[in-house]
Protein backbone atom coordinates (compact mmCIF):
# COMPACT_ATOMS: atom_id res chain seq x y z
CA UNK A 1 0.00 0.00 0.00
CA UNK A 2 1.71 3.13 -0.65
CA UNK A 3 0.50 6.69 1.01
CA UNK A 4 -0.69 9.77 -0.78
CA UNK A 5 -1.12 13.06 0.31
CA UNK A 6 -2.91 15.62 -1.47
CA UNK A 7 -3.38 19.01 0.06
CA UNK A 8 -4.48 22.57 -0.51
CA UNK A 9 -3.26 24.62 2.53
CA UNK A 10 -2.93 28.54 3.37
CA UNK A 11 0.94 28.12 4.02
CA UNK A 12 3.72 25.57 3.11
CA UNK A 13 6.35 24.50 5.38
CA UNK A 14 8.85 22.84 3.03
CA UNK A 15 11.09 21.44 5.72
CA UNK A 16 8.41 18.68 6.66
CA UNK A 17 8.36 16.86 3.64
CA UNK A 18 11.57 14.49 4.06
CA UNK A 19 9.72 13.56 6.92
CA UNK A 20 6.90 12.47 4.81
CA UNK A 21 8.16 10.98 2.42
CA UNK A 22 10.48 9.21 3.81
CA UNK A 23 9.85 5.10 3.77
CA UNK A 24 12.07 1.74 4.60
CA UNK A 25 11.17 0.51 1.21
CA UNK A 26 12.31 4.08 -0.39
CA UNK A 27 16.17 4.12 -1.85
CA UNK A 28 15.31 7.56 -3.45
CA UNK A 29 13.41 10.94 -2.79
CA UNK A 30 12.56 13.73 -5.09
CA UNK A 31 11.34 16.62 -4.34
CA UNK A 32 9.98 20.15 -6.43
CA UNK A 33 9.26 23.01 -4.34
CA UNK A 34 7.45 26.29 -5.88
CA UNK A 35 8.27 29.58 -5.11
CA UNK A 36 7.83 32.84 -5.82
CA UNK A 37 9.82 34.81 -8.30
CA UNK A 38 10.69 38.54 -7.96
CA UNK A 39 10.66 39.04 -11.77
CA UNK A 40 8.47 38.31 -14.61
CA UNK A 41 9.99 39.73 -17.83
CA UNK A 42 12.06 41.83 -16.05
CA UNK A 43 9.03 43.95 -14.12
CA UNK A 44 9.27 43.24 -10.34
CA UNK A 45 6.06 40.97 -8.80
CA UNK A 46 5.11 42.85 -5.55
CA UNK A 47 3.55 39.21 -4.76
CA UNK A 48 1.10 36.37 -5.99
CA UNK A 49 -2.42 35.53 -5.33
CA UNK A 50 -3.72 31.93 -6.02
CA UNK A 51 -7.32 30.92 -5.88
CA UNK A 52 -8.59 27.47 -6.37
CA UNK A 53 -12.13 25.70 -7.29
CA UNK A 54 -11.17 23.17 -4.46
CA UNK A 55 -12.94 20.69 -4.27
CA UNK A 56 -12.39 19.67 -8.04
CA UNK A 57 -8.78 20.81 -7.27
CA UNK A 58 -8.26 18.15 -4.67
CA UNK A 59 -10.27 15.49 -7.36
CA UNK A 60 -7.62 15.87 -10.20
CA UNK A 61 -4.63 16.01 -7.73
CA UNK A 62 -5.19 12.93 -6.48
CA UNK A 63 -5.75 11.49 -9.75
CA UNK A 64 -2.48 12.82 -10.79
CA UNK A 65 -0.74 11.53 -7.06
CA UNK A 66 -2.86 8.16 -8.31
CA UNK A 67 -1.69 7.97 -12.10
CA UNK A 68 2.52 8.64 -10.52
CA UNK A 69 1.74 5.98 -7.82
CA UNK A 70 0.79 2.91 -10.46
CA UNK A 71 3.32 4.23 -13.15
CA UNK A 72 6.14 4.45 -10.88
CA UNK A 73 5.35 2.00 -8.23
CA UNK A 74 5.83 5.00 -5.36
CA UNK A 75 5.71 4.06 -1.83
CA UNK A 76 4.59 7.87 -1.16
CA UNK A 77 3.71 10.77 -3.10
CA UNK A 78 2.81 14.08 -1.52
CA UNK A 79 1.44 17.11 -4.02
CA UNK A 80 0.38 20.10 -1.60
CA UNK A 81 -0.23 23.52 -2.86
CA UNK A 82 -0.89 26.51 -1.07
CA UNK A 83 -3.89 29.78 -1.51
CA UNK A 84 -3.75 33.21 -0.72
CA UNK A 85 -2.03 36.04 -1.36
CA UNK A 86 2.52 35.23 -0.93
CA UNK A 87 5.59 37.31 -1.16
CA UNK A 88 8.35 36.56 -2.83
CA UNK A 89 10.79 33.47 -1.96
CA UNK A 90 7.56 32.02 -0.31
CA UNK A 91 6.95 28.39 -1.55
CA UNK A 92 3.94 28.04 -2.85
CA UNK A 93 3.48 24.37 -4.00
CA UNK A 94 5.55 21.11 -2.97
CA UNK A 95 5.71 17.98 -4.80
CA UNK A 96 7.47 14.66 -4.02
CA UNK A 97 7.75 10.89 -5.17
CA UNK A 98 9.44 8.58 -2.86
CA UNK A 99 10.45 5.25 -4.22
CA UNK A 100 12.72 2.06 -4.39
CA UNK A 101 15.24 3.85 -7.17
CA UNK A 102 15.86 7.46 -8.06
CA UNK A 103 14.96 7.08 -11.79
CA UNK A 104 11.44 6.55 -10.80
CA UNK A 105 11.17 9.35 -8.20
CA UNK A 106 12.79 12.10 -10.32
CA UNK A 107 10.58 11.04 -13.57
CA UNK A 108 7.77 11.25 -10.88
CA UNK A 109 8.00 14.32 -9.60
CA UNK A 110 8.59 15.64 -13.23
CA UNK A 111 5.36 14.19 -14.12
CA UNK A 112 3.58 15.36 -10.48
CA UNK A 113 4.66 18.98 -11.50
CA UNK A 114 3.87 19.38 -15.17
CA UNK A 115 0.26 17.60 -14.78
CA UNK A 116 -0.82 19.97 -11.86
CA UNK A 117 0.40 23.22 -13.84
CA UNK A 118 -2.12 21.44 -17.04
CA UNK A 119 -5.18 20.25 -14.96
CA UNK A 120 -5.85 21.63 -11.57
CA UNK A 121 -7.88 24.06 -11.54
CA UNK A 122 -5.57 26.88 -9.46
CA UNK A 123 -5.56 30.44 -11.14
CA UNK A 124 -2.75 32.62 -9.62
CA UNK A 125 -2.53 36.23 -10.13
CA UNK A 126 0.57 38.37 -10.59
CA UNK A 127 0.55 41.96 -8.54
CA UNK A 128 3.03 44.78 -9.66
CA UNK A 129 3.42 48.15 -8.59
CA UNK A 130 0.66 49.64 -10.86
CA UNK A 131 -0.82 46.69 -12.24
CA UNK A 132 -2.21 42.92 -11.84
CA UNK A 133 -2.39 40.12 -14.40
CA UNK A 134 -3.90 36.97 -14.08
CA UNK A 135 -1.42 34.44 -15.45
CA UNK A 136 -1.82 32.44 -18.99
CA UNK A 137 -4.84 34.58 -19.02
CA UNK A 138 -4.87 35.16 -22.49
CA UNK A 139 -2.47 34.44 -25.56
CA UNK B 1 -28.99 26.49 -12.50
CA UNK B 2 -25.70 28.05 -10.64
CA UNK B 3 -22.86 28.50 -12.33
CA UNK B 4 -19.39 29.45 -10.52
CA UNK B 5 -16.97 31.20 -11.86
CA UNK B 6 -13.18 31.30 -10.74
CA UNK B 7 -9.54 33.38 -11.95
CA UNK B 8 -9.93 36.00 -14.59
CA UNK B 9 -13.59 34.43 -15.41
CA UNK B 10 -14.87 36.07 -12.56
CA UNK B 11 -13.21 39.70 -13.33
CA UNK B 12 -15.13 39.28 -16.50
CA UNK B 13 -18.48 38.63 -15.04
CA UNK B 14 -18.53 40.48 -12.17
CA UNK B 15 -19.45 37.78 -9.74
CA UNK B 16 -18.80 34.26 -8.62
CA UNK B 17 -22.00 32.81 -9.55
CA UNK B 18 -24.59 33.47 -11.56
CA UNK B 19 -28.11 31.81 -11.60
CA UNK B 20 -30.27 31.01 -15.32
CA UNK B 21 -33.77 31.47 -13.31
CA UNK B 22 -35.79 31.24 -16.49
CA UNK B 23 -36.30 27.31 -17.32
CA UNK B 24 -36.74 27.77 -21.07
CA UNK B 25 -33.69 29.83 -21.45
CA UNK B 26 -31.53 27.74 -19.47
CA UNK B 27 -28.48 25.82 -20.84
CA UNK B 28 -28.99 22.38 -21.74
CA UNK B 29 -25.39 21.87 -22.81
CA UNK B 30 -21.79 22.57 -21.82
CA UNK B 31 -21.81 23.99 -26.11
CA UNK B 32 -24.71 25.56 -25.09
CA UNK B 33 -23.86 27.38 -22.26
CA UNK B 34 -20.49 28.79 -22.99
CA UNK B 35 -22.20 30.13 -26.58
CA UNK B 36 -24.32 32.05 -24.12
CA UNK B 37 -22.00 33.18 -21.68
CA UNK B 38 -19.70 34.53 -24.67
CA UNK B 39 -22.58 36.41 -25.79
CA UNK B 40 -23.23 38.17 -22.85
CA UNK B 41 -19.29 38.15 -22.08
CA UNK B 42 -17.69 38.83 -24.62
CA UNK B 43 -14.37 39.05 -23.29
CA UNK B 44 -14.31 35.54 -22.46
CA UNK B 45 -13.66 34.33 -26.47
CA UNK B 46 -10.72 36.23 -25.76
CA UNK B 47 -8.58 33.87 -22.98
CA UNK B 48 -6.40 30.94 -23.77
CA UNK B 49 -9.16 28.40 -22.97
CA UNK B 50 -12.61 28.21 -21.41
CA UNK B 51 -13.28 24.95 -20.05
CA UNK B 52 -16.13 23.64 -17.90
CA UNK B 53 -16.83 21.32 -15.25
CA UNK B 54 -19.73 19.84 -14.84
CA UNK B 55 -19.98 18.54 -10.91
CA UNK B 56 -16.16 19.08 -10.45
CA UNK B 57 -14.79 17.15 -13.69
CA UNK B 58 -13.93 18.76 -16.79
CA UNK B 59 -16.50 18.04 -19.51
CA UNK B 60 -16.73 18.12 -23.43
CA UNK B 61 -19.25 19.87 -25.39
CA UNK B 62 -21.74 17.50 -25.38
CA UNK B 63 -22.30 17.11 -22.21
CA UNK B 64 -25.71 18.03 -21.04
CA UNK B 65 -26.74 20.03 -17.95
CA UNK B 66 -29.36 19.41 -15.58
CA UNK B 67 -30.69 22.50 -12.80
CA UNK B 68 -28.97 19.88 -10.06
CA UNK B 69 -25.63 19.50 -11.75
CA UNK B 70 -22.60 22.10 -10.30
CA UNK B 71 -21.29 23.66 -12.94
CA UNK B 72 -18.30 26.11 -12.87
CA UNK B 73 -16.31 28.15 -15.64
CA UNK B 74 -12.54 27.16 -15.80
CA UNK B 75 -10.48 29.08 -17.29
CA UNK B 76 -6.41 28.95 -18.27
CA UNK B 77 -5.22 27.41 -15.13
CA UNK B 78 -1.75 28.77 -13.70
CA UNK B 79 -1.29 26.92 -10.29
CA UNK B 80 2.51 25.98 -9.70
Amino acid sequence: MSEKIVEIVDNIDASQVFKELSHPKSGGICVFVGTVREFTREEEVVSLEFETYKKMALKEMDKIASDAVVKWNLNKVIIRHAVGLKEVEVPVVVVGASSAHRDACFEACRYLIDTLKKTVPIWKKERFENKSVWVSAHP
Amino acid sequence: MNVLFFGIAKDIVGSSQITFSDEFKRPNSVADLKAQLIISYPELSKLTSLAVAVNSEYAEDDVSLTVDDEIAIIPPVSGG
